[in-house]
């Protein structure tokens, strides 16, 4: 692996500029840690790109490293074709980032802090004032427009970490996990910017836990797990592998719970995973219909539920079918940086 | 390799009626753009001073504090009366207060490195110089505070510098220098030390023994004869006196010159440390 770190691997064939990020064999370690351990990642332009997966997963890492923040151990990585590892200055041109906690400066008032970074990236005075307020409009916060970061909002600071990162209109913007800690409607809020931002034709790669937030957002999805990709595709390739909702049952006899079992897995052709102190099954469930033969099939067998749920599947169960473990085991190191 | 990259980005994006968003980029930044980044970060720097007034504690109260005190209680021992004992200590603490102001340097921009605004200053294309320079540069303010305080103290208790304006406008310049050339060291410990507590703690232990063993405060020949050699080579003693000559008979004399020459040494070697460091591992 070591030995294909150099950016001439790449021939000049596999440069495609179609390609807002591509990486091979992307790998990082801090210490005896794996953060990243072998990514291939190949979003095309124009659309959204979720990368799922629980914390430390190595989601940040591996977004780090393409922004240029940390240095890749070994792999390959290219934004529009440009080698992340050879021209840094000039990733940095393409790239505007959006980290998971506020990087904006606490001492400054929004449009001082918008003013900022276009006067650091080389716009006049004026034009950066212009623009600042123009964003500061566009996002809703014209009226904080003079107040200092310390004083804003958890959801009016993220916005304007994300005005940050457009000021330059850069056409691939990097969300480390976007919503994490915001309330529903200002979540709601943001995904509606970054729709937004997609359809004036950028390209959008974003970190979350959430399976909801990737399947609203997300072209395509790439489960990232213990610093690897464990699968790839659309939000409909991966919740059918997982079914396309769950059904929840809490046996009212919680020694019954294995025969339960049997009987939903004949009906629903798949294997239900048990939480025996709590006496509950949760399994894929295809077709709604089918949950109704397998509650008769249980009526039947004289088993009493307790209490019934029909859910989406939630990202500990995608996890569950794609890794064999769920989110909680996870170590959770590597996400730290 | 470069060549054969850009072509190939362009007969791939004509192929898929793409344009190339890398083609407006550009490779290096020029001085100008530097100097820019630079003065920006400073306004940063200094709008934050502005925000944040507790920050100037340590270079309004400690030189009028530094200076009343030394001036009672080490006065009569040393000279036999304040009066005569101030063109010795007025410059010492010039330069004492200067080199704590620029420590405070070191420790305040490592606790900014830590803060969420660095990591995005690091995404930029922009110099990595001038996340370090800016406020550095900035910071010269407070230097000139904490001197300025300290001669109009020194002028109250009846300090009547020979030097004249220009004299002691020139000392007052060689402080500015000197901090600015010594914040660099502790910038550099701000690159190395786990947080801010420990650029403190670090930086206290370089400072303490450089500023009081040194002429600042006492005649060197009342001193042991080992501790005489050293403090003729600290390098504190030679701004000391730098400070001395310009302020109380505004003359320029060699010790101006090995002042200079010791301030560009320090940048020499420490700026490319803290720039490698900062730019490698924060």
């Amino acid at each position: 692996m070591t030995t294909s770190t150099s950016g001439t691997t790449f021939t000049a064939a596999s440069t495609r500029v179609d390609l807002a990020v591509e990486t091979r064999g992307l790998r990082k370690s801090f210490g005896d840690t794996l953060a990243v351990d072998g990514i291939d990642l190949v979003v095309p332009r124009g659309m959204v790109y979720g990368v799922l997966g629980p914390n430390g997963a190595g989601k940040t890492t591996t977004l780090s490293m393409l922004a240029t923040l940390l240095s890749i151990d070994s792999g390959e990585a290219r934004i529009f074709g440009v080698d992340v590892r050879t021209e840094p200055h000039v990733v940095r041109q393409l790239v505007g980032l959006t980290g998971q906690y506020a990087s904006v400066d606490e001492n400054l008032t929004g449009r001082e802090n918008l003013w900022l970074f276009g006067r650091l990236q080389g716009l006049r005075s004026a034009v950066s004032r212009s623009r600042a307020d123009d964003l500061l409009e566009r996002f809703g916060l014209a009226d904080a427009a003079e107040r200092r970061i310390s004083e804003y909002s958890g959801g009016m600071r993220r916005r304007l970490d994300l005005a940050a990162s457009l000021i330059m209109s850069p056409p691939l913007i990097f969300l480390d996990e976007p919503t994490t800690g915001l309330d529903p409607r200002t979540r709601g809020q943001m995904w509606e910017t970054i729709r937004e931002l997609v359809a004036g034709g950028c390209t959008v790669l974003l970190t979350t836990q959430y399976l909801d937030e990737a399947d609203q957002l997300a072209d395509r999805i790439g489960v990232i797990d213990r610093g690897r990709l464990v699968a790839e595709g659309t939000s409909d390739d991966l919740k059918s592998s997982v079914g396309s909702s769950t059904l929840q049952l809490t046996l009212a006899d919680a020694s019954q719970l294995s025969t339960a079992a049997d009987i939903v897995a004949r009906r629903l052709g798949a294997h239900a995973v048990l939480n025996r102190e709590a006496g509950r099954l949760t399994t894929p469930l295809d077709r709604p219909d089918a949950a109704l033969d397998a509650l008769v099939d249980l009526r039947t067998s004289g088993i009493a539920i307790a209490e019934l749920t029909v859910a989406k599947p939630s990202l500990d169960e995608v996890f569950l079918a794609l890794t064999g473990h769920g989110t909680s085991d996870d170590d959770s190191e590597g996400d730290s940086r | 390799m470069i060549d054969t990259t850009i072509a190939a980005g362009t007969a791939a994006s004509a192929l898929a009626g793409l344009d190339d968003p890398a083609c407006g980029t550009r490779r290096a930044l020029s001085v100008g753009e530097t100097l820019n980044q630079t003065l920006a970060m400073a306004w940063r720097a200094l709008k934050k001073m502005r925000r944040n007034p507790e920050q100037f504690a340590d270079v309004t109260i400690q030189p009028l504090l530094f200076t009343a005190m030394f001036a009672y209680i080490f006065g009569g021992a040393v000279s036999g009366n304040v009066a005569s004992y101030l063109p010795l200590m007025i410059p010492g603490i010039l330069a004492m207060t200067t080199l704590t102001a620029s420590m405070a340097t070191g420790v305040q921009l490592r606790e900014d490195m830590d803060k969420g605004v660095f990591e995005r200053f690091k995404s930029l294309p922009i110099s990595r110089m001038a996340p370090l320079v800016g406020p550095m540069t900035a910071d010269v303010v407070r230097y000139a505070i904490a001197a300025t305080l300290t001669l109009a103290t020194g002028l109250l208790m009846g300090y009547r510098p020979g030097g004249g304006v220009a004299g002691v406008g020139a000392a007052i310049l060689l402080c500015l220098v000197t901090g600015w050339s010594l914040s660099w060291v502790f910038t550099w410990v701000g690159t190395i030390a786990r947080s801010a507590q420990g650029v403190q703690g670090i930086s206290v232990m370089i400072l303490f023994p450089l500023t009081f063993l040194s002429n600042a405060f006492v005649p060197v020949d009342t001193l042991p004869g080992w501790l005489e050699a050293f403090v003729k080579i600290n390098p504190v003693s030679h701004v000391v006196t730098a400070i001395r000559d310009l302020a109380n008979t505004g003359t320029v004399t060699m010790e101006v010159t090995w002042s200079l020459l010791g301030c560009a040494a320090l940048v020499a070697v420490f700026a490319p440390l803290a720039l490698r460091r900062y730019r490698r591992q924060m």
